[in-house]
Parts: structure tokens; C-alpha cells; sequence
């Protein structure tokens, strides 16, 4: 493929199957319907290729192959009510789908044409038994989908449909009618910011990759190396729509001058690297990859490389050093990758939903894009919700939205009545916002301000059963096993903040403990060689700033008032209460709890391992934890 | 040369584009720490000991490996940066086995020079958990030397020195985080590796991680022992180095004092390694000739160095061949002891305890090998380093700056300038063309020295008509410069008739048991030209400078082994090699 003229004839030919898949639309496809099975990381576990296996071996039981079209697709965000199926026309929104429900859905939808209420999301039926449309629920209402369009709507193994999004489309406006100059200018206008960590805005990257050295060999990378514990928004893009990534990457190389690109992908996503290497592999015979792209002189190719595991090769400098082969470490900057990057030559490298967002400033203009957001932040952001929130999964959102739009309305508030105690964003990197911080629009200047970081995306949610001094004692725990151990702060000093958590969370801290926690954060972030251990105390830093009362109570008061540091609980049984019917001494599994009959029981403190099970299976609500 | 000027603590300093803020400082004589920093072999800022400010920066920064700019502002001493380094000095020994008043390295440890001065007086206040504990089992595979890592502080040295210098590579970083140590793979034992003993890591350790086996009890057992004949020998370079052991200034000639001390300790007879250093020209001069005028295997390598030998052995197993069969001047003087001092002498070589005093850790591997036992018995029974020979002179309260110079025992102690410039890279080449060419043309030479292959590059060629025949040869030191070396011989790009190949940088006065040279000092001076300066003073003040011109010498030829080459030489003087893989 050579011109836009070809390209367009696949846009034409595919726009009308693509076009389909919208909750209502004028186009008319030769399917009566199109069948979209999620097959991401989230539902393929949950038991989605099963699902389809058995949908294509009814369709063909009923000869319907030539009526029903079955895709499988990328993720579309709601992936605790996986397996997800979403039947067009209408955008009929099926959760937690089994395989002994496809008889239903063929007879009753397929066939008859009726829409199975009881299988439906359940937001899209009102109590009066109405349907909503998907996209009013109130988890989509408030998204806006840009990194994340093509994701669930379209086949990622299909380089076809992609195009027919009008894909690839922004590589052939690059090459034909825009200089190096123009590309940048465009990226610089449009705001856009990198996605994964930082916030560096990505045209000033580009611009320095083009000019600080002039011509020569330069690499384009692509960091899909997503490590945050929680956070999948760049699998989820891999998954559902690789060709955008590769798309993106083309239009940096042309960008910079670079004529190769890597893609640094997690080994642990094999679903991903499946579909990247697809992509890669149909890219190249449509050449859209490869030489002479669109007849111009501009040359492109892409190959993968597979990361082991390391959350630290998130970092720039050592994904770089074990993409060349070595023990994926940091290495001290400057020099600046977009000077001496990859194997020492110029080098960007920007995160996978960064890339995401590429093509669509090309099409529609750096004004377009720079009209979302805020006024340093444009754009949108993609936060993966997870932790004490009802609905875990992939959103998109304008920056600038609120925390409290996010959880309350998207995320469908705490589960169980709970109250908010904190967000977490920017995973171990980040910090705890408190409550007091709900309605801050979110940011990356906004967070940085009040001790957090955009990070890659994470969302955990906390409510008041969490212990702060024991989340921020998790995330230690994540980063004193990722610290590469080259630098003596983060190799030592993490590990020294994690021993005094431990100690305060067993009641043995003191005062002075706390003292020499803040000073060793301090310390950390200004020796540390790269941003994780630069960043890594920031869990301690912010959880001190805004719940420093926890701290006391677990150093001065010895107890742990959400109840979780299990040193510090005591279980005890109201003799008040107890009936004496010998269950909870049944249940426990260390023969702590002494009694007989009919008598009141009593709790061996010096036995019990405070798993809780005796409190679990009262009936007279006579135990608790104090 | 372009200048950037920048500011350092107020002051105004100018130093060359490209500069580090570290050598910025230092041409405004401002020490700033360092553990990691090894020039131009370990550049990885990771320690962090050497963070100062700089005005505008995010955080502070590794002053060893940041490039200064124009106007830069750094301040090197303010209270964050004395605090920070503190810091990081307390959670390094957080993580340190702190038994120090016996430790090897004390009084010369790098890190305890630093927690000295920044007076960290609390050192336990971050105790916890160990990455190493204080009794884990030590490595003691490898025949010359043991690494404790309860002692290692990640400096990575060792493992920089080793792949980017000797282009070994059998040390390296393992796990991660706060379980990293510096291992061999597969948690091989070193002695399992294809390491050749060359010691450099030892030579560039900041701490007492990895030392040499000490083998200065077996020699006090020796000397104790009345049954016991025991002889010493030293090295060329050991005399160019030992006296930095007693704060003698580095280059200076200790062999007057080095000779006495030994009588003072005991040894029977006081022997010196240049005698067959000399022994080594005549027999390797004959090989090369024979091998020239008889089609034998060129490049003839030399063999003086058993670091590179089993460096060959491993790596290069093709080119054993062109290795000469001398024994190295160690062994050579060994074997001479056992065989003919000891017939000449009637003594028993059983009674004999033959020790050596190296600058080398690798003569403690070669004093095992195989074929190297010419009476029967070893040739040579222990090989000390210079450090060692340096805490054997201080165990026997011998106070080593005040005595008098003494001589060498005669035969085996007198040598030529051509033999005491062994000791350096370029100076087995040197001697061994001096004789050589007297041989080939049968005319004495005008001058002795041969320059192109003096000085401290990793690789020198250069090439002489001799008798009608053009001589090309070549001289590498350091494993890695040995490797390209080689690799163009293979490739077929270069055709020497001569290699001289020395395993450690600069040769053997760079040995890898030599004093050690505290990484202040290393980054900024060159002292291996200040050592091999010593050796070369010697030679030129010498009266006999041509290995061929060594009267003991004739005399032993005329006595037991006949002429150069003889049938008694080849079983006393010469070796044999094995083929290793790499592992």
C-alpha cells in the first residue's frame, strides 16, 4: 500500500462494519449482528474464549454464521463483571457471561431479537425495569474516550478494522503534508504530557531527540513495561488496539529522524505481545512498517522486546540498559536519553498510552486536544479504579475531573456503606489523597501539590477499614523488592523504612521511630539515583502528612484503630453475650478459645493468631476485635 | 582546549569541557568523597558518598559522574550534603559486617577512612536485617583468594575491573534490591569460573571483601621449622611498591631495605627473581630464535604471567601453542633452587622450602599447576603478595624505613638492568630484544633502550630490522588490550613475529598483589608510571643491562644445564599448558 487513495478504499470498505458497532447508527452491514466478546487479559481469565468457542458452535447449529458476525475484541474497562459481551445494534451490554447462558442469548436475542434483561448490566435497567443506553450509565456518562476508543470496539488482530477508524491515517498526514518541525509543533501545542510517570510534555522530548545531536542513527521506544501494582490501562491498549501504538511510534520516528523503534513489552502479558507481534507482522505487509512507508523516503520498522519482570525497566534509563542486553539498572542522567539513550544514541522513549493519544492529535488538531483538561494538564488520563470501590476497571476521563466524580460516579462509590478514608494514585511512586482532597480536580500539578503523583494511572481506593500505616507499609514492601540494588539509599534505605513500618505495625515503635522515618523519606528522595527510589518514600511521606494521628495511635496507644495490624488486636468474647455453643472454639485453628457447654468462652490471647475466624462464625455477635 | 567556568563554594573555577563536577573540584583542590568512582572503569554514581548541591537542581547529585556546565553553581560541604553523606554512610554500615580491628583492610579501608572523618560515631542506628549475615560461609574456591561478602558494599569495582578492564567478566550483580551481592553465576564458586587469578579486584576493593589467601602463618611455621632449608626470592616490581606498605612515597626503590628485612625474618638464603628473569631471556630468546629459523609456531607469546596464562588457556585454548614453554622467572628460580643450588649445596630439595614474594595473586594458582616440579617436588612451595611480605615485616616488629640497605645471596641474587625491567609492561620485550639482537647480528648495540615499547598504553607495536630479518612485535597489558590483541592475530590483520602479554594494566607492578591504591589517589595519578619509573632508574644505573651478559648466569649454563635450549633445560626450565573452557 502506497497512497491515501488505497488506504481510503480499506477505510471505505471497513467504516461500515466499524461503524456498526455504535449505539445507534445509519450504517448497514451485510451481519444482522455483531457479536463483541471481550478478550482481554481481565475476561479471557474469567472464561471468554470459552464463550465464544461455544457461541460459534451454536451459530453454526442454527446456521447462522452468515447473520451474526463474533469479534473478539480488547477490553471495555468493566472488567469485574467479566466475562463482558456487547451485542450491536444497540450496544446490548451483557455481564458476567457464562458459557451455559449462550443457548439464551442465540435463541432469545439472536434469533427473536429479544434483549435478555436479567443478563444485562445491571446499571442499564432502572427499577421500573427500563433499559438505559450504555453509554448513560453512570460509569461511561462521564468518560471520554480518546487512548482508549478502538478498545473493545474493534478486532486488535485485524489491521482492516483499525483502518477503518480512520488508523494509520494520521502517519500517511505526517509523511505527505507535514515537516519534522510541523509534528513537533503540533505535539508541543497540543499540551500532551507523558502518561507514564513524569509528565514531561512529549513534543519538548521529541524536539530534543530531533536537535540536540543532528542526523545519525536515533531509536524511537515504546515503555510497555506497566508495573504499578493495579494499574493495566497500558495492557489494556496492547490488547485492544496495538496498531495505534505502532501508528504513534511511526510518527515519532519520522519526528526525531529515527528509523528503528522498540517496543519494551512485560513478558507477563502474553495476551499483549500476541497481538503486538500480529500487528506488527500485518503492519509490515500493508507496509505501513518497513521501508519507503507511503512512498516517501521515510523508512520504519518496530520490534519487540520482552522485559522480565523488573518494575525498575519502567524506568528510562533501565528499560534502555536491558533492552541492550544488560541487568536492567538505572544509569545516572545526564546524559539524557535524547542525547545518549539506547545503545548511546539519541533515543525517546514515552509509555504506551502517551503513544495512544498520538494519532488522534495529528487528525484532529493540538487545539482540539488542547481544549480537554486543564490549564498545565490537557487532555484525558486513564486511571485504573481498584481497592474498596464497586466498580474495579479501566476509565478515561478528562484531566481536571474531580476524585469525587471519579469514585462516587464512575466508580460507583465504596462498597458496603463504607466511609472514603483515602485515594492512592501513582502506585508505590505516589502518595495518599485524603478526604479533604475529594473535590481537587485531578491533575498532575494538582497532585504533585498535594503529595501525590499522576504515576501511570493506579487508583486504589481505601476506605476506614484500611490501616494508612499499613498501606504505606505495602507499598514499601513492593519497592524494597524492585529496588535494583544498585544505589546504597534505595537498596538500604527503603529496606530500613520498611523495618521501622514493621516495627511500628507490631507495636513496638517509638516516637523517636517516627522522627527517623521522616528523615530517612527525606534522605531517600534526595540521594537516590532514579525516580523509584526517588519516589519510593513518598507512600510514608504523604500517609505521615495526612494521617500522622494513626501513627501516634500505633506508636503511643499501641493500637491499630482500623483494626488491622494484627499485633496490636485483641479478640475478645463478651461473656455477656456468649452462649457457650462451642462454635467459635470449633473454628479456631490454633485451639486458642477455652470453655465448655453452655458456658461463657474465653480467648487465649498468648494462642490466638488473630485470624478472626471465631468472629466470623458467631451467631450472638459476641466477639470483637479491639 | 575549551574552558566552562563555573562556581564552587562561592569560588570561581575553571576546568576543561567535559569535566566532571569531581575533577572540577579537584583542580580547585576540593576533595570530594568517593566509594563506587573508579575513572574511566566504574562510572556508575552509585554509592552516592560524593552528592553535593548544585543551585537549580531537583535533588542532590553525583558530583562523579555529573558534567559541569557553563555557570554552574555547586556547593560541596553545605549541612544537607554532610548529613546525606552520613546518611548513606551509617545504612552502608547498617549492612557492614563491622569486625574491623582485625580486618584486613583496617587502617586502610576505604570506608573506614570515611566514617572516620565524618565522625559517625552512632554506627548501628539503622541495625537490621542483613543481606549477608556477619558468619555466612566464605568463598574460598578459588586458589588465591576469598571474598567475604558481609564485607561487600556494592561498590561494584570488583566486577567493573574485571569485565570492562580484564574483559573477564565471572563477577557480577545477583538478585536485587537489598539481596544483591556480587557473585558468580549460577552461584558458582570463583574457583569454578574461568577466573584467572589476576587479583585486580582485590587491587581496587575499598574495603576487605575480597583479599588474597594469606599464607604468612605457613612461612613462620617454615622459618621455625630447624629441618626447614628456606629460601625467598622477589619479584622485579615487589621493590617498586612494598615501601608504600610504610608510608614511603609511591615509585620508591625499597630493594636495599626489602633484602635486610628478609635476613632480619629469618630466611636462609635471600634470592632474587631477576636472576631468572635473566635465566627466562636466555631460554625464551633461544625459543623464539629457533622457533623464527625452524618454521616453529609464530607469535611466540611470552609466559611470564600466569594471570594471562590461564587467561590463554580458557579464552584463546587455539594459541596455547604459541605460548613459549619457559616456565615463568617464579618457577624457573624455583626449580633452579631444588635442582642445581641444591646438589650444588647438598641439601635434600625435600628440606626445602621454596617461597616467593609476588606482586601477583596468580603465582599463588601457578605454584600448583601441573609440570611444574622439576626436582620431584614443587618448584616452589608458597607465594606470598607484597602485602603479605609487608604484614610479615611488621609481625617481626621490624622497623622497615630505618634499616640499611643489604644485598641479595649469592649465586642466585645477581641479576641485570634487563631483568629488574620485567616488572613493567614492554620490559620482557625490552630485555628480550637486547639479547637477541646481540645474538642475531653478533655486534654489540649502541643503545639498550628500546622506547616504543616502554610507557603505560594497554597495547604498543613497533618493529626492527635485524640481520636482514624484520622483527615485528607487540606488547599488551591488561586482559582486555590482551583479547584485542589477540583477536587481530586470529583475524589475520596483524602477523608478529614476538607478543609480550602481562595480565595486569600497566604489568607487573599494577599486580594484583601489590599495595593498594586508594581510589583518591588512583583517579587522579597515574602511579604506575611512578612504579615502573623505579624499575627503569635501576636498569639505567645498572652496570650489566644484557640478560646474556648475567655472570652467574654463564656459569650455571657452564655447570648443570649446558646452553639455552638443552635437554636438562627443557626439564627443568620448561612447561607444559591445558586447554580450559570457559565457565
Amino acid at each position: 500500500m502506497k497512497t491515501l487513495a488505497e488506504l481510503n478504499a480499506i477505510r471505505e470498505e471497513m467504516e461500515k462494519t466499524v461503524g456498526f458497532r455504535q449505539e445507534t447508527n445509519d450504517f448497514a452491514d451485510d451481519y444482522k449482528y455483531h457479536v463483541l466478546v471481550c478478550g482481554g487479559t481481565g475476561c479471557t481469565s474469567s472464561g471468554s474464549i470459552d464463550i465464544i468457542n461455544k457461541l460459534n458452535a451454536e451459530l453454526e447449529a442454527n446456521n447462522l454464521t452468515n447473520d451474526v458476525k463474533v469479534v473478539k475484541t480488547g477490553c471495555h474497562g468493566l472488567c469485574a463483571l467479566g466475562p463482558i459481551m456487547i451485542i450491536y445494534p444497540g450496544a446490548v451490554f451483557y455481564s458476567k457471561m457464562s458459557v451455559d447462558k449462550i443457548d439464551r442469548v442465540v435463541s432469545e436475542h439472536l434469533i427473536n431479537g429479544n434483549i435478555i434483561k436479567e443478563f444485562l448490566y445491571p446499571e442499564m435497567v432502572n427499577e421500573a425495569g427500563d433499559i438505559t443506553p450504555l453509554s448513560q450509565t453512570p460509569f461511561y456518562k462521564k468518560q471520554h474516550r480518546i487512548a482508549l476508543r478502538n478498545c473493545g470496539k474493534i478486532n486488535p488482530e485485524c489491521i482492516d478494522e483499525y483502518i477503518g477508524t480512520r488508523g494509520y491515517e494520521a502517519l500517511n498526514k505526517v509523511l505527505t503534508t507535514m515537516s519534522q518541525d510541523d509534528v513537533i509543533k503540533c505535539i508541543l501545542d497540543s499540551g500532551l504530557r507523558g502518561r507514564g510517570g513524569g509528565g514531561f510534555p512529549t513534543g519538548r522530548k521529541w524536539q530534543l531527540a530531533k536537535d540536540l545531536v543532528k542526523g545519525g542513527q536515533k531509536y524511537v521506544c515504546c515503555n510497555a513495561d506497566e508495573g504499578d501494582p493495579g494499574a493495566f490501562m497500558d495492557r489494556s491498549v496492547l490488547e485492544g488496539d496495538p496498531h495505534v501504538v505502532l501508528e504513534a511510534m511511526a510518527i515519532a520516528g519520522y519526528a526525531i529522524g529515527a528509523s528503528q523503534g522498540y517496543i519494551y513489552v512485560r513478558a507477563e502479558y502474553p495476551i499483549a505481545v500476541d497481538r503486538l507481534n500480529i500487528a506488527i507482522s500485518q503492519a509490515r505487509e500493508k507496509g505501513m512498517l518497513g521501508e519507503n512507508i507511503f512512498g516517501t523516503d521515510f523508512s520504519f520498522d518496530i520490534d519487540l522486546r520482552l522485559g522480565a519482570g523488573a518494575f525498575v525497566c519502567g524506568e528510562e534509563t533501565a528499560l534502555m540498559t536491558s533492552i541492550e542486553g544488560n541487568r536492567g539498572e538505572p544509569r545516572p542522567r545526564p546524559p539524557f536519553p535524547a542525547e545518549k539513550g539506547l545503545f548511546m544514541k539519541p533515543t525517546i522513549l514515552n509509555n504506551v498510552e502517551t503513544y495512544a493519544n498520538i494519532p488522534q492529535i495529528i487528525l484532529n488538531g493540538a487545539e482540539w486536544f488542547a481544549s480537554m483538561g486543564t490549564e498545565k494538564s490537557k487532555g484525558t488520563k486513564v486511571f485504573a479504579l481498584g481497592g474498596k470501590i464497586n466498580n474495579t476497571g479501566l476509565v478515561e476521563v478528562p484531566m481536571g475531573t474531580t476524585l469525587r466524580e471519579v469514585i462516587e460516579d464512575i466508580g460507583g462509590g465504596i462498597p458496603n456503606g463504607k466511609k472514603f478514608k483515602a485515594a492512592q494514585t501513582g502506585g508505590p511512586s505516589g502518595g495518599c489523597i485524603p478526604a479533604e482532597h475529594f473535590d481537587v480536580p485531578i491533575d498532575y500539578d494538582n497532585l504533585i501539590a498535594i503529595g501525590s503523583m499522576m504515576g501511570s494511572g493506579g487508583l486504589i481506593v481505601m476506605d476506614e477499614d484500611n490501616c494508612m500505616v499499613d498501606i504505606a507499609k505495602f507499598f514499601l514492601e513492593f519497592t524494597v523488592d524492585e529496588s535494583c540494588g544498585k544505589c546504597t539509599p534505595c537498596r538500604i534505605g527503603t529496606k530500613r523504612l520498611y523495618e521501622i513500618l514493621d516495627k511500628i505495625t507490631k507495636g513496638q515503635g517509638t516516637l523517636e521511630d517516627l522522627d527517623k522515618l521522616e528523615e530517612l523519606c527525606y534522605y531517600i528522595k534526595e540521594n537516590s539515583l532514579c525516580g523509584l527510589g526517588q519516589t519510593a518514600p513518598n507512600p510514608v511521606l504523604s500517609t505521615l502528612r495526612y494521617f500522622k494521628d494513626e501513627y501516634i495511635a500505633h506508636v503511643v496507644d499501641k493500637k491499630c484503630p482500623a483494626g488491622v495490624c494484627k499485633s496490636l488486636l485483641r479478640y475478645e468474647i463478651d461473656p455477656e453475650k456468649c452462649r457457650g455453643c462451642t462454635m467459635c472454639a470449633r473454628q479456631c485453628p490454633a485451639g486458642a478459645i477455652e470453655g465448655t457447654v453452655k458456658n461463657p468462652h474465653v480467648i487465649n490471647s498468648d494462642k490466638c493468631v488473630k485470624c478472626g475466624a471465631c468472629m466470623d462464625t458467631c451467631k450472638f455477635g459476641a466477639i470483637s476485635k479491639k | 582546549m575549551e574552558m566552562i567556568n563555573i562556581k564552587i563554594n562561592g569560588a570561581d573555577v575553571q576546568a576543561p569541557k567535559g569535566s566532571t563536577i569531581l575533577e572540577a573540584a579537584r583542580l580547585a583542590n576540593i576533595d570530594i568523597p568517593t566509594l563506587c568512582f573508579l575513572k574511566d572503569i566504574n562510572e556508575i554514581g552509585a554509592c552516592r558518598i560524593c552528592v553535593v548541591e548544585v543551585k537549580g537542581a531537583r535533588s542532590l547529585v553525583a558530583s562523579c559522574v555529573y558534567p559541569i556546565f557553563e555557570g554552574m553553581e555547586v556547593y560541596t560541604n553545605t549541612p544537607k550534603v554532610i548529613n546525606s553523606r552520613k546518611k548513606t554512610l551509617q545504612l552502608i554500615l547498617s549492612n557492614h559486617n563491622r569486625k574491623c580491628l582485625s580486618c584486613v583492610r583496617s587502617g586502610n579501608c576505604e570506608l573506614q577512612k570515611l566514617c572516620k572523618d565524618y565522625k559517625i560515631d552512632d554506627d548501628g542506628l539503622y541495625d537490621g536485617s542483613k543481606t549477608v549475615e556477619d558468619n555466612a560461609e566464605l568463598d574460598c574456591s578459588a586458589a588465591h583468594m576469598i571474598r567475604d561478602n558481609s564485607k561487600c558494599i556494592l561498590c561494584r569495582r570488583c566486577a567493573a575491573i574485571c569485565a570492562n578492564v580484564q574483559g573477564v567478566g565471572v563477577i557480577g550483580a545477583n538478585e536485587r534490591g537489598f539481596n544483591t551481592v556480587l557473585t558468580s553465576a549460577f552461584d558458582m564458586g570463583l574457583g569454578e569460573t574461568s577466573c584467572v587469578s589476576c587479583g585486580q579486584c582485590i587491587a581496587v576493593c575499598p574495603t576487605g571483601a575480597i583479599y588474597e589467601k594469606d599464607f604468612t602463618d605457613d612461612v613462620i611455621a617454615a622459618l621455625s621449622d630447624p629441618e626447614k632449608y628456606v629460601v625467598v626470592q622477589t619479584a622485579p616490581a615487589v621493590r617498586a611498591a612494598l615501601g608504600e606498605e610504610f608510608g614511603l612515597p609511591i615509585g620508591t626503590n625499597v630493594q636495599g631495605k626489602m633484602v635486610t628485612a628478609l635476613k632480619k625474618i629469618g630466611f636462609d638464603k635471600v634470592f632474587d627473581t631477576d636472576f631468572s628473569a635473566d635465566l627466562t631471556i636466555m631460554e625464551e630468546a633461544h625459543e623464539f630464535l629457533d622457533r623464527v629459523q625452524n618454521g616453529g609456531k609464530l607469535p611466540l607469546i611470552t609466559s611470564c604471567s600466569p594471570g594471562w596464562i590461564k587467561f590463554c588457556e580458557h579464552y584463546f585454548p587455539d594459541m596455547t601453542e604459541n605460548l613459549s614453554s619457559c616456565k615463568s622467572p617464579q618457577q624457573m628460580l624455583g626449580a633452579v633452587i631444588k635442582t642445581y643450588y641444591a646438589e650444588k649445596m647438598g641439601i635434600d630439595p625435600k628440606n626445602i622450602v621454596s617461597v616467593s614474594v609476588m606482586p601477583c595473586t596468580a603465582k599463588k594458582f601457578e605454584v600448583g599447576r601441573e609440570d611444574q616440579s622439576a626436582a620431584g617436588v614443587p618448584d616452589v612451595d608458597i607465594a606470598l603478595t607484597t602485602r603479605e611480605l609487608a604484614r610479615l615485616i611488621n609481625r617481626y616488629g621490624i622497623e622497615f624505613n630505618d634499616l640499611e640497605d643489604g644485598e641479595f645471596d649469592s649465586p642466585l641474587g645477581e641479576s641485570t638492568g634487563a631483568a629488574v625491567i620485567f616488572g613493567a609492561t614492554g620490559g620482557v620485550m625490552e630485555a628480550a630484544l637486547r639479547t637477541a639482537v646481540e645474538t642475531l647480528t653478533g655486534e654489540e648495540l649502541a643503545s639498550l633502550d628500546f622506547t616504543d615499547v616502554r610507557g603505560m598504553q594497554g597495547i604498543k607495536e613497533a618493529s626492527y630490522d635485524v640481520a636482514g630479518l624484520n622483527v615485528k612485535v607487540a606488547v599488551a597489558s591488561g586482559l582486555g588490550n590482551a583479547r584485542e590483541l589477540l583477536n587481530k592475530v586470529q583475524s589475520g590483520e596483524a602477523d608478529y613475529h614476538f607478543i609480550e602479554i602481562m595480565a595486569c594494566p600497566g604489568g607487573c607492578i599494577n599486580g594484583g598483589g601489590q599495595p593498594q591504591v586508594p581510589a583518591k589517589v588512583r583517579n587522579f595519578t597515574d602511579y604506575r608510571e611512578k612504579r615502573a619509573k623505579a624499575l627503569y632508574d635501576q636498569d639505567a644505573a645498572s652496570v650489566v643491562r644484557k640478560s646474556h651478559e648475567n655472570e652467574s648466569i654463564k656459569k650455571l649454563y657452564e655447570e648443570y644445564f649446558e646452553k639455552p635450549g638443552s635437554e636438562k633445560a627443557h626439564h627443568c626450565l620448561h612447561t607444559t599448558y591445558v586447554k580450559r573452557t570457559i565457565n
